[in-house]
């Protein structure tokens, strides 16, 4: 083992300056160049910085397009999924009530309408995206709240839905918090 | 949905296609021929100086242990005791503390080994400088040290009776500076491009539209990603891994990444062909792989593409399938695709939580770590196969009454005996992980530490018991996946799947390269009409039986009390 250790000591070393510090350094120059210079992709409203356009935000107001609900409250330092098996009857009872509060807040909506998306918790806490069933079963309420009409909220649904991948690839989402700034842009 | 399934088909086929030019690259490097990364010959010369090594000294395959183990114990100390004092050491922009000595122990053996089991959450509980220094680092040699240990017994396969099986150091340096480096370089530029921080700025503060402060963590993520999907490692810089919108922003950096997953485990097949110039045994070996993937892979897409039966009874509507720990970007299928890629593999990274995945995904997963050769993890996942062709070379031969060989060499009772303990090893740390573990959860339910086994498990009934099972199929598959919902940050999971990660890790190495260097020095018997052939679909066949008989059924009965049973209990 001797013979081993010095050469073994040596080359941890050189590979921990080589990997550890000149590889993440090489990749911060070159993020230097991209949308949000490596730091993250912002979205503003009036001039304000309102979030980041990959972490989904908490909308509890009726006048906004509401997100997921999440196990981590979209606090984006602890992500967090609910980790809650799917036959857990604790789980399932307050899957059933997202389901009841949703109602309330949307009286216009039959519950065979709701996509489960809707009532159940992301992986992260902190998903960013609705699929456009999701976001155009709020818009009777958004109309109503906001006395505007409906077909104009689902326009803007229609211009922020991202489309799959070169059309091709995955599914079609909307980023929630660019929508409700466009919603508030509106005015 | 069309799009999701055209999604994940599209990732299988592209893995292929790369995987294949990739494996035939892999194999020239190793064969010292020329590729267009001869540029770092300079690199490796200087390394190789100034560390004192000579890289053309050949070895056997003891010193190729004694060198493997000996740089493995020294990674293992630095870890340790940079996690245990990391609240001290520089880059914590955060001011996070430092990890208990349980936590530092079970992390440390956790990354060095390859697992990447996570007990802590990257936000509260690293600094910058042990993401990188420590996570990152190991992230890379642990890759290398697998690769090494692979290109031992691809060496012993192809010379005749030899001693000298090649040089360590340079199997290891040339699997970072050939292979992990460049492809990591290029998967992290295109995250960064893509919205995955580069940064080392620490947590910004937001003043969300509705009016909410928000602590968005961040830092210099794309790097290490790059490497922890590229070196089947699987530990990532967020607690939600690449479930993470920062980590894993969109559909285009998911396929980047789960292609990362399985590409190397698949070219490395490949490689095995070139390198041995076998091509058709690679092919036997890739047919039989991707037969166990798909078996699983099919179940796992559909119980997730269908949803929850339990939700769907609520009467809503499930058109994304099953969404509970899932993100709207990915869908149910990619989830699907992600989590049987990462099981296979012994990557363990995680796009959607699979605690709250269908029983049959779960059972799927968890199969796939009890195998842990349907491709596997980088270079070990083919040891582990090896394991299985010795023991269906050994089998065969018994059966159909010729002299049991693979490769021109006899297989006799010490290989076989090697091969039968490594074989056995894994079901017996995980059945006996998960027994001990449900009898400390039964009896000392209430026992007065610091975390009370009552409060152990996120879920009753038999998903609670598949959190335990689960977790110990991770460990001894150096896998690092987990049921997050089991509270795993206590002395008894710290200490005990700490144990499991290191026993299955060293042991699956030095078995498959012991019996490699043991045939490597016998007598060379040329093929003749009584060889028994083994680059055949009939092999092929005999490998797979022997796998479903050997890890298949010791693990059965513990898949009935845990996701099959919820399978059916479901209405």
């Amino acid at each position: 083992m001797k013979a081993f250790f010095l050469p073994s000591i040596k080359l941890t070393i050189i590979l921990i300056v080589l990997l550890a510090g000149i590889y993440p350094l090489a990749i911060a120059g070159i993020g230097k160049f991209t949308p949000g210079n490596g730091d993250g992709e912002t979205v503003t409203y009036k001039g304000r910085v309102v979030g980041f356009a990959n972490i989904g935000q908490k909308f509890t107001k009726d006048k906004y397009f509401s997100s997921r609900p999440s196990a981590a409250n979209y606090q984006a330092d602890a992500s967090a999924g609910t980790n809650k098996g799917p036959s857990n009857p604790d789980y399932l009872k307050t899957v059933s009530a997202a389901i009841d509060t949703f109602l309330k807040h949307n009286p216009t909506v039959t519950r065979s309408q709701i996509p489960a998306e809707l009532v159940t918790s992301s992986g992260s806490g902190l998903d960013p995206d609705l699929s456009p069933a999701g976001a155009q079963i709020q818009v009777a309420r958004i109309a109503k709240v906001r006395n505007i009409s409906a077909d104009k909220i689902n326009s803007l649904i229609a211009a922020n839905t991202e489309k799959p991948l070169l059309g091709l690839f995955g599914p079609a989402k909307v980023n929630v918090l660019k929508l409700n700034v466009a919603l508030d842009e509106l005015k | 949905m069309n799009t999701e399934y055209i999604g994940i088909i599209f990732m299988y086929l592209a893995t292929v296609a790369l995987a294949i030019p990739l494996g035939k690259y892999i194999a020239k490097v190793f064969k010292g021929e020329h590729t267009w990364l001869d540029f770092m010959a300079p690199v490796e010369r200087f390394i190789f100086k100034i560390a004192g090594i000579d890289p053309n000294r050949e070895m056997n395959w003891k010193q190729h242990l004694k060198a493997l183990l000996t740089i493995n114990v020294i990674w293992l100390f630095y870890a340790f005791f940079c996690l245990l004092f990391q609240s001290h050491l520089p880059l914590n922009p955060d001011g996070n503390p430092s990890q208990s000595p349980d936590l530092a122990f079970n992390t440390a053996l956790s990354f060095v080994t390859n697992t990447n089991l996570q007990d802590y959450s990257g936000e509260s509980l690293a600094t910058y400088f042990t993401q990188h220094f420590v996570f990152m680092f190991l992230h890379f040699v642990s890759a290398a040290t697998g690769l090494a240990a692979m290109m031992v017994v691809f060496k012993a396969m192809k010379d005749k009776i030899t001693d000298k099986l090649g040089n360590f150091w340079d199997f290891f340096l040339k699997s970072i500076t050939r292979v992990l480096l460049p492809i990591s370089f290029v998967v992290a530029v295109i995250l960064a491009f893509n919205g995955t921080p580069t940064s080392y700025k620490g947590k910004a503060v937001v003043i969300g539209l509705q009016g909410d402060t928000v602590h968005v963590s961040r830092g210099p993520v794309a790097a290490m990603v790059a490497i922890k999907q590229v070196g089947s490692n699987g530990g990532g810089w967020f607690g939600v891994n690449s479930a993470h919108p920062l980590e894993n922003p969109n559909y285009l950096t998911n396929i980047v990444e789960d292609i990362s997953i399985i590409l190397i485990p698949i070219a490395l097949v490949f490689a095995l062909g070139y390198y041995l110039n076998k091509r058709k045994l690679a092919w036997v070996v890739f047919g039989v792989m991707t037969i166990g993937f798909l078996a699983m892979l099919y179940p796992s897409v559909n119980a997730e593409v269908g949803g929850n039966p339990a939700i769907a009874h609520m009467g809503i509507s499930q058109p994304g399938g099953s969404m509970e720990g899932k993100e709207v970007r990915f869908g149910a299928a990619a989830s699907a695709f992600w989590g049987i890629t990462t099981t296979v593999t012994s990557n363990g990274s995680v796009n959607s939580m699979h605690d709250s995945m269908m029983p049959v995904s779960g059972m799927a997963q968890m199969f796939d770590m009890m195998i842990n050769a349907f491709y596997g993890g980088v270079g070990v996942g083919f040891l582990n196969f090896y394991i299985f062709i010795i023991i269906a070379v050994f089998i065969s031969g018994l059966m159909v009454g010729r002299t049991p060989e693979f490769m021109g060499r006899k297989i006799e009772a010490r290989e076989m005996k090697i091969a039968s303990l490594i074989a056995l090893l894994h079901p017996f740390v995980i059945l006996v992980g998960t027994a001990i573990s449900t009898y400390v959860l039964v009896h000392f339910a209430n026992a007065a530490w610091a975390t009370k086994p009552s409060a152990w498990l996120n879920n009753p009934g038999f998903h609670g018991f598949s959190e335990m099972l689960y977790q110990y199929a991770s460990s001894a598959a150096n896998n690092g996946s987990g049921y997050a919902g089991l509270t795993a940050n206590n002395i008894f999971w710290n200490v005990s799947t700490g144990l499991v990660i290191f026993i299955s890790r060293f042991l699956p190495i030095i078995g498959p390269v012991a019996i490699a260097g043991i045939l490597a020095n016998k007598k060379f018997v040329p093929e003749s009409a009584g060889t028994l052939k083994t680059d055949t679909g009939t092999f092929g066949v005999m490998v797979l039986a022997v796998i479903v008989i050997v890890a298949a059924l010791s693990f059965f009965p513990a898949l009935t009390l845990g996701p099959i049973a919820e399978h059916f209990s479901i209405k």
